[in-house]
C-alpha cells in the first residue's frame, strides 16, 4: 500500500484517493484529438449532451407516468401535459429530443462513412456505434408505445407483426414479445419496464464501450491522415501548439463543440416550443382503439426507410411471396451498415468525395435513404408501390456492388 | 467557408426529407376539399331577407318548439330528465336560449324549414325511409313565420363574451353528443342512447384539438360530409364567429399551456443563442493558441 501523506487540501486528500489529476490528464487534458476536424466532429458530443437531456427530463416524466392501458393516456394528456406544472416542457423536450437524436446520429453516422472512420483501425468504434444505433432505435419505439395513442398501438400492432415472418417459430415469437395475442396491457408495460430501464442501461454500457474504442485507433481527421500521436502530443505539450497536429480534448476541442452545441440548442428548442408535430403526431392525440384502424399507419420519420424497404416488396418473385422477401431485406438492411467495414474492400481513409468511385456510391446511398424515407410514409399505391420496389432494389444493390466497386478503387489508386 | 459549406449541404438533405414526409405527405395523405361556406348558400327554402317580428315568432315558438326544447333564458324550463328525453327523442334536444347568436342565420331558417337536408343527414334519413328525423320539419310555415320564430331567438340570446361565450356555445352546439372529459363535461345524452341514436358514439373531444388541429376543425363543423363523407355527425351550422368559440373552448381545455408554452419558448431561445455567442468567443479566444 502507498504510503499517505497528511494532505494540505481538500483536493489533494481526494487527489490521493483517486488520482483526480491523472484521471483529468487522461481523460481531457491528454486526450488528444486531431486539429483538422470541422464541425462534423461535435456530433459524439451533441449525442451525449442528448442523452443526457433525455434521461433527465425521462426522470420527471416517469415520476406521473401510468404504464396502464386504462390510465396511460390521460397520465401523459392531462396530468403531465396540464396539471403538472412544466409538465409540458418535460414531455415536449424528451419527444422531440427522441427525434431529433435520430437527426444528429444519422448525421454522425454518414461523417463517419463519408471520411472513413470505420476502417484500418476503426472497426470497433463503428461496431459499438451501430450497436448504439440498434439500441437507440429500441429506446425509440418503446417510448413511442408508452402515451398509448393510436400511433403507439398501430405501429406497436405492425412492427410485433413483422417478427411473425421468421421461419417456423413466428407465431409463438409474436405471442412471446406481445405477451399476449394481442397488442394489450402486458405489451404496454413490458414495453415500459425496456424503455425506462434495460436499454437505458444497454445504452449506457454500448457508451462506454464506443468512448473506450476510440482510444486507441484515435479519432480520425477531415484528410484521413495517419500519424504519430505521441510525436504530436509531445510538440503540443512542449509549447509548439501551432505546429502539432492534435490539441487536448479539454479545452481546445470542447470549446469548439460547446459553440456547435448552442447553436444546436437554438433550433432544437425552437422545435421543441414551436414545430413539434413531426415527432408529436397528431395521430397520436387519439386514444389507442384495437378495433379502429387508422387511414395511415407509419412509423416515426427515422425508421420510414427501413419500413420501405419491408413494404417495397409487395408481390411474389420465384415463388416466395412479397411479404417473405421484404422480411429478408429488411433483415439485411437492419444489419448490413454492421459489416460495412468488410464490404469496403478500398484500402483508402480519405473524405468520398476524394475517393475516384467510392463518392458515386455514397451519394447514391443518400439519395436512395432519402427516397426510401419520404415514400415509407406516402400510401403504398400506383406508382409509389414501385418507386418503394425500385429504391429498395437500389437499396440491396448499392451494398452487393460495394466490395466490387471498392476493390476496382483499390486497384486504380494502387493499394494507397 | 467549408463548414458553411457543410451546413448548407446537410440542412439541403435534411430540408428536401423534411419536405416529403411533413408537408408534401401530408398534403397526399388529406387533399384539400372545398373551403367552408359560412353563407350556407346551398339553402334556399326560406327568404331569409324577410324582417322578423318578435312578438309573433314568441307565439309561435311557444306553441310549436318547446314541447321539446327547454329555453331557459325565456323561462321555459326542461320538462323531462335527460334519460327520458334520450328515450322520447334519441338525443336530448339542445336548449334553445343561444340559437339566435350562434346558429347562421340562413342555416337556421332552412333548418325550421327542413332539419334533415339542413343537416346533411339525407343519406341517414331518406324521403319514406324506416327511421324519421325526431324533429318535425316546419315546411308548413310560411317564409314570414319561419323569420319570425328566427327573430325570437335571437331576440332571447344572451349577450355574453370571452371564456364564458366559448363555453356556452360548446354545450348548446356539441354538448348533447359529446363530451369532453378534461373539462369535466359530459354529453347531456347518455352513452349509450347517443351510440344507438346516431349508429356511432361521438368521441370525447378533449384532445380533438391536438389531433385534429384547428385546419381541419374549421372545415369539418362547417361541413362533416367533406371531409368525412358518410359521418353521422350532422352539420350543425354555426356562424363563423361561433365556430371560432367553440375551437377555443377546444383549444383552453386540450392545449392549456399554449400561451406559457410560447412566452417560455422565446426567452429560452434567447438564452440558448446567448450561451452560443458567448460558446463562440470563448472558442476563439482558445483556438488562437492553436492556429
Ligand atoms: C319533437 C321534438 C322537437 C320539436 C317539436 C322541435 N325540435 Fe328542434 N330538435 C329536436 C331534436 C331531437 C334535436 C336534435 C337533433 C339531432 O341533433 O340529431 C333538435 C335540434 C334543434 C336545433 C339544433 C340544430 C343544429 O344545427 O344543431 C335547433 C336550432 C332546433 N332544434 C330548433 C327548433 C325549433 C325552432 C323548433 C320549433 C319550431 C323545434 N326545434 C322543434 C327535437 C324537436
Ligand atoms: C347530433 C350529435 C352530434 C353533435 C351535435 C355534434 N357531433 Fe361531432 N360527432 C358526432 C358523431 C356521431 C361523431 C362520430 C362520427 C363518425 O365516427 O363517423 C362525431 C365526430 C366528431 C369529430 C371527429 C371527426 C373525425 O375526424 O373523426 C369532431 C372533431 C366533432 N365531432 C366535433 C364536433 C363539434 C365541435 C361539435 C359542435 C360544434 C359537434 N361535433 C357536434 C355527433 C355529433
Ligand atoms: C447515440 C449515441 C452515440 C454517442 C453518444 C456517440 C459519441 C461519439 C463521440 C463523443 C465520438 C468522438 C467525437 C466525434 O467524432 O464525434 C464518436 C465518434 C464516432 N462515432 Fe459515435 N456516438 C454515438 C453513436 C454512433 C453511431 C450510431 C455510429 C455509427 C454506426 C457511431 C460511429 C462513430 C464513429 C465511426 C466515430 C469516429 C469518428 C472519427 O473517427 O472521425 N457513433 N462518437
Amino acid at each position: 500500500m502507498a504510503e499517505f501523506k497528511q494532505a494540505d487540501s481538500l483536493y489533494e486528500w481526494f487527489d490521493q484517493r483517486l488520482g483526480i489529476d491523472k484521471f483529468l490528464k487522461v481523460m481531457m487534458t491528454e486526450y488528444w484529438i486531431p486539429k483538422n476536424i470541422n464541425f462534423l466532429w461535435a456530433m459524439g458530443v451533441l449525442l451525449s449532451v442528448m442523452f443526457g437531456i433525455l434521461v433527465i427530463s425521462g426522470i420527471f416524466l416517469l415520476m406521473y407516468y401510468k404504464p396502464d392501458v386504462n390510465m396511460a393516456f390521460d397520465s401523459v394528456n392531462y396530468t403531465i401535459m396540464q396539471e403538472v406544472g412544466y409538465g409540458w416542457l418535460f414531455r415536449h423536450i424528451h419527444a422531440v429530443g427522441a427525434s431529433v437524436v435520430f437527426l444528429i446520429i444519422y448525421i454522425h453516422m454518414f461523417t463517419g462513412i463519408y471520411y472513413g472512420s470505420y476502417k484500418k483501425g476503426r472497426e470497433m468504434i463503428w461496431i459499438s456505434g451501430m450497436l448504439l444505433f440498434v439500441l437507440f432505435s429500441a429506446e425509440g419505439f418503446s417510448g413511442y408505445m408508452l402515451p398509448w395513442g393510436q400511433m403507439s398501438y398501430w405501429a406497436a400492432y405492425v412492427i410485433t407483426e413483422i417478427f411473425g415472418g421468421v421461419p417456423l417459430i413466428g407465431g409463438d415469437l409474436v405471442v412471446w414479445i406481445r405477451g399476449n395475442f394481442y397488442v394489450s396491457d402486458s405489451t404496454l408495460t413490458r414495453f415500459f419496464m425496456l424503455h425506462v430501464l434495460l436499454v437505458p442501461l444497454a445504452i449506457i454500457g454500448a457508451i462506454v464501450l464506443h468512448f473506450y474504442a476510440l482510444r486507441f485507433p484515435h479519432v480520425n481527421n477531415e484528410a484521413g491522415e495517419f500519424f504519430d500521436f505521441d510525436k504530436e502530443a509531445e510538440k503540443y505539450l512542449a509549447g509548439d501548439k501551432k505546429n502539432s497536429k492534435v490539441v487536448p480534448f479539454w479545452p481546445v476541442f470542447l470549446s469548439k463543440d460547446f459553440f456547435v452545441l448552442g447553436v444546436f440548442l437554438v433550433f432544437f428548442f425552437y422545435l421543441v416550443f414551436f414545430h413539434y408535430d413531426f415527432a408529436m403526431d397528431p395521430v397520436n392525440f387519439d386514444k389507442a382503439d384495437g378495433l379502429k384502424t387508422p387511414a395511415h399507419i407509419y412509423p416515426e420519420w427515422y425508421f420510414l426507410w427501413s419500413y420501405e424497404v419491408l413494404r417495397g416488396f409487395f408481390f411474389e418473385i420465384a415463388g416466395i411471396s412479397g411479404k417473405s422477401l421484404g422480411l429478408i431485406a429488411f433483415a439485411v438492411a437492419q444489419g448490413v451498415f454492421f459489416v460495412l467495414p468488410w464490404l469496403d474492400r478500398s484500402p483508402m481513409v480519405k473524405p468520398a468525395n476524394q475517393r475516384p468511385y467510392f463518392k458515386y456510391w455514397f451519394w447514391f446511398l443518400m439519395v436512395d435513404l432519402i427516397v426510401l424515407t419520404v415514400y415509407g410514409k406516402l400510401p403504398p399505391t400506383g406508382t409509389n408501390a414501385w418507386i418503394g420496389f425500385a429504391s429498395s432494389m437500389t437499396f440491396l444493390i448499392l451494398f452487393i456492388a460495394l466490395p466490387f466497386i471498392t476493390r476496382a478503387e483499390a486497384k486504380k489508386v494502387g493499394g494507397k | 467557408m467549408k463548414e458553411l459549406k457543410i451546413l448548407a449541404i446537410i440542412a439541403a438533405l435534411v430540408g428536401i426529407t423534411y419536405y416529403g414526409i411533413e408537408p408534401y405527405a401530408h398534403h397526399i395523405m388529406h387533399p384539400e376539399v372545398k373551403p367552408a361556406d359560412f353563407a350556407f348558400s346551398d339553402m334556399k327554402n326560406v327568404d331569409t331577407s324577410l324582417a322578423g317580428n318578435v312578438d309573433n315568432g314568441k307565439v309561435l315558438v311557444e306553441a310549436n318548439c318547446i314541447a321539446c326544447h327547454s329555453i331557459e333564458k325565456a323561462g321555459h324550463l326542461q320538462i323531462m330528465p335527460n334519460a327520458d328525453a334520450a328515450a322520447a327523442y334519441g338525443v336530448v334536444p339542445p336548449d334553445l336560449s343561444s340559437a339566435g347568436r350562434i346558429y347562421d342565420k340562413n342555416y337556421l331558417a332552412n333548418f325550421i324549414f327542413d332539419p334533415v337536408s339542413a343537416m346533411h343527414l339525407s343519406h341517414k334519413y331518406p324521403v319514406g325511409g324506416a327511421k324519421a328525423f325526431p324533429m318535425p320539419s316546419y315546411n308548413w310555415m310560411s317564409a314570414q313565420e319561419i323569420m319570425d320564430v328566427v327573430a325570437y331567438l335571437e331576440s332571447v340570446s344572451p349577450k355574453v363574451s370571452g371564456k364564458d361565450a366559448h363555453k356556452a356555445t360548446y354545450d348548446a352546439a356539441c354538448g348533447r353528443c359529446h363530451s369532453m372529459s378534461y373539462a369535466k363535461s359530459e354529453a347531456t345524452t347518455p352513452k349509450d342512447a347517443i351510440k344507438a341514436y346516431m349508429g356511432a358514439t361521438p368521441p370525447d373531444l378533449s384532445q380533438y384539438i391536438k389531433s385534429r388541429q384547428e385546419h381541419y376543425l374549421h372545415g369539418f363543423i362547417n361541413d362533416p360530409q367533406l371531409l368525412l363523407a358518410g359521418t353521422s355527425m350532422p352539420r350543425v351550422g354555426l356562424t363563423e364567429k361561433a365556430q371560432e368559440e367553440v375551437i377555443a373552448y377546444m383549444e383552453e381545455t386540450g392545449d392549456s399551456k399554449k400561451a406559457e408554452r410560447e412566452s417560455l419558448g422565446l426567452w429560452v431561445m434567447l438564452y440558448t443563442f446567448v450561451f452560443a455567442i458567448l460558446a463562440y468567443l470563448w472558442k476563439r479566444k482558445i483556438w488562437s493558441e492553436v492556429h
